[in-house]
């Protein structure tokens, strides 16, 4: 999966060019799009879109931040200005389904863009994943996972934002048997501590780095594989990982990307 | 006669005095600013049924659960023969229930194995919070007073029902030795087995330990009412309203500044939208919040439910990597707060202003070490949600104070200036596709 390699991902400008208007809108979002590391989610993911033969396209170099982070660091004016213009800019392409492989972005369009007037049906990737793997359109090599010590870390902004436990699970438990609960799972989970700004910024004084606990934790069930569906907790619990000088036997993928390497891509 | 007099006196003048301190309580709520919550009443009252009577959330931790449940069974049940000492005090009838017949030793049973889990329930909170000193009750914000408070209720608690069940005992021990006042009834379950202890008494001392119980309860009850406004006990009336009126929506979801929208509009050269009319809510001459009456009246109820268990706090990744932040200290800061101000402007007129804020209570330390993770609201027995202190006191920070930390002023002026937090160019954006644009 190079870099280097081009994949093939439509932009909504040239499908509007051509008159096109495509089912879904794949938010890639900032880190989909400049952390080196998500970027492989980002590419893995659509890849899977691609081989669905999804009817997607992204916005490239229109996308923008949803306000997100600014919003929850208090700064209303500076979101509200992020998604007034965003949500003029979806109705301008009449932008109907948004697809995102971030729970942040995923949150502040279902339940916080409304209230300024954009109503979307918004579908977390981890959604849309499990159902193409219910309605088996997705065929993956059991063999790849078979047997492999996998936990998943619930994102804050999936599990307990959003109620969103279960489509990961159902993921994991297909391609790996039983998947390993951390003592604190679903809407328990403990934050990988990115959330609120605090990616953007050092941690307050304190005894220790919410990461490092929990990772900590994560390394308890003694995992092969660490599972993650979020960009922010990727960065954090990947920096655990190394913290703690377990990068050669503990690995940390996302969803998308345990699933593109069970397709063989 | 007299005695039925002194009683009457005593339970107006307690009654009175309990309404008065809760009327102070209902003002200070009213302090904090309007937020009508008046739909989808069904949900509403299925959530307070399965949250707030049904204790749903207290099941994340098995111990204290079950313990609780003892102390609100017995609590509520217990009340039952509240009514039956209250008629007796008034009317100066002995047990007027008894007239129950065959089901009223029942029923006394029931309430003396209440009794007995009560107070089960409330040693092993004492050790609990005393000797095995678990790590949540003891944090910054548990200083002498809540500790005290904690102990008290407990300590109180023992006694109210320690003296049920001794009246009961000496009642049970006259009518078995046929005295003429204290007629048969049955056999009471828990208090018949403390017969032994007090065998050797006379009748007329069995009949002075028996009054006695009876008055320390019913005053001890009284003056326990009249100690509940002022303490973390209050929660036993406001988890129910707190629960009913807790939001419906996401966790995830932050509330909206309808203020702010039309100001981008313009600024965007947009039309205006149908956002609700900000001034419904008061003018927004402030943006978030800087002082408790800044609060929704909502957030102001939380605080005065809050009954410092501290799961909140223990959940917290903040307060859990030894950062200065705890859920439950914003929550008891700005209760703390709110009384304070009450008081103030009790004494002093509501044009007046003490000069105090929020601010006064929790630093911005605190604030900026939260990951609006929504580990606290979840956890909260009572729908109690700090979280949104923390982010009213955020925007008041950011957006009146111009008071970030640098790093996040950094990521703002990212944002603004190209579309992402981190500083990268939007040119890139498809770079990740092996797209060069």
């Amino acid at each position: 999966m190079a870099e280097k390699t081009k994949i093939n991902v439509p932009l909504m400008a040239d499908m509007a060019e051509k008159g096109e208007k495509p089912e879904f809108l794949f938010w890639v979002g900032c880190a989909g799009a400049f952390d080196d590391r998500y970027k492989k989610v980002s590419r893995a993911f659509a890849a899977i879109l691609n081989r669905l033969e999804t009817s997607y396209a992204v916005l490239g170099t229109e996308e923008t931040c949803t306000g997100d982070p600014a919003r929850r660091a208090g700064n209303e004016m500076l979101f509200q200005m992020q998604a007034l213009q965003l949500i003029e800019l979806f109705e301008s392409y009449g932008i109907k389904k948004i697809i995102t492989i971030c729970p942040h972005c995923y949150n502040v369009f279902k339940n916080e863009y409304p209230d300024l007037g954009g109503q979307y049906e918004v579908i977390s990737y981890v959604e849309f994943l499990d159902h193409a793997m219910e309605r088996g359109t997705l065929k993956p090599d059991l063999s790849v996972f078979a047997g492999a010590r996998i936990t998943y870390h619930d994102p804050c902004y999936l599990a307990r934002a959003n109620d969103i436990t279960e489509p990961p699970r159902n993921i994991l438990n297909l391609l790996a048997g039983e998947l390993i609960e951390m003592k604190r799972n679903r809407h328990y989970a403990f934050c990988c501590g990115a959330g609120g700004g605090q990616m953007f910024k050092e941690a307050e004084k304190g005894d220790k780095e919410v990461f490092i606990e929990r990772t900590e934790e994560a390394l308890e069930t003694n995992p092969g594989i660490i599972a993650t569906a979020c960009p922010f907790c990727m960065i954090m619990i990947t920096d655990g990982i190394k913290y703690k000088n377990r990068e050669e036997e503990v690995k940390n993928y996302d969803i998308a990307e345990i699933i593109a390497l069970a397709l063989g891509s | 006669m007299i005695a039925n007099f002194i009683f009457s006196l005593l339970l107006i003048l307690a009654v009175t005095l309990f309404w008065k301190n809760v009327r102070c309580i209902a003002q200070n709520i009213k302090m904090g600013k309007k937020q009508p919550i008046r739909d989808q009443k069904p949900r509403r009252w299925k959530k307070m049924a399965w949250v707030a009577i049904g204790q749903s959330k207290m099941t994340s931790r098995p111990i204290s659960a079950i313990l609780h449940i003892f102390v609100y069974v017995g609590f509520i049940v217990i009340n039952i023969e509240m009514l039956e000492i209250l008629i007796d005090g008034v009317i100066g009838s002995h047990r007027i229930l008894s007239f129950l017949g065959n089901i009223y030793p029942l029923l006394i049973s029931v309430f003396e194995i209440l009794a007995l889990l009560v107070i089960l329930a409330c040693v092993v909170f004492l050790i609990r919070r005393n000797i095995i000193r678990v790590p949540r009750f003891l944090n910054r914000e548990m200083t002498t007073w809540p500790r005290s408070d904690a102990n008290i209720i407990l300590v109180t608690e023992i006694l109210l029902m320690s003296s049920v069940l001794i009246m009961n005992a000496a009642d049970g021990l006259l009518q078995a030795r046929g005295h003429a006042y204290y007629a048969q009834m049955g056999s009471f379950v828990v208090s018949d087995m403390m017969h032994g202890w007090f065998a050797g008494l006379s009748d007329s001392a069995l009949v002075n330990l028996e009054r006695a119980g009876w008055w320390f309860h019913i005053v001890g009850v009284l003056i326990f009412l009249n100690y509940i406004p002022y303490s973390k006990h209050f929660h036993i009336f406001l988890s129910f309203p707190n629960v009913f009126y807790s939001s419906l929506e996401p966790m995830g979801k932050m509330t909206n500044m309808p203020a702010i929208t039309d100001e981008i509009r313009m600024m965007l050269n947009m039309q205006p939208g149908n956002e609700q009319d900000p001034a419904a809510e008061g003018e927004a001459d402030q943006f978030g919040a800087k002082d408790a009456t800044d609060l929704t009246w909502k957030h102001l109820m939380d605080a005065y439910t809050c009954t410092e268990c501290g799961r909140c706090t223990s959940s917290c990744p903040a307060s859990q990597t030894g950062k200065k932040l705890s859920p439950r200290k914003v929550v008891m800061d700005v209760r703390d707060r709110i009384e304070e101000l009450g008081k103030y402007v009790r004494k002093h007129g509501k044009e007046n202003d003490d000069g105090q804020s929020l601010f006064d209570r929790v630093t911005d330390e605190e604030l900026w070490a939260c990951t609006t993770c929504n580990a606290c609201v979840q956890e909260c027995p009572v729908n109690i949600d700090p979280l949104a202190v923390i982010l009213e006191m955020r925007r008041y920070l950011v957006m009146e104070k111009a008071s970030a930390p640098g790093e996040i002023n950094a990521t703002f002026s990212n944002i603004e200036n190209n579309g992402a937090p981190w500083q990268f160019s939007h040119e890139d954006r498809m770079q990740w596709a092996g797209q060069e644009q």
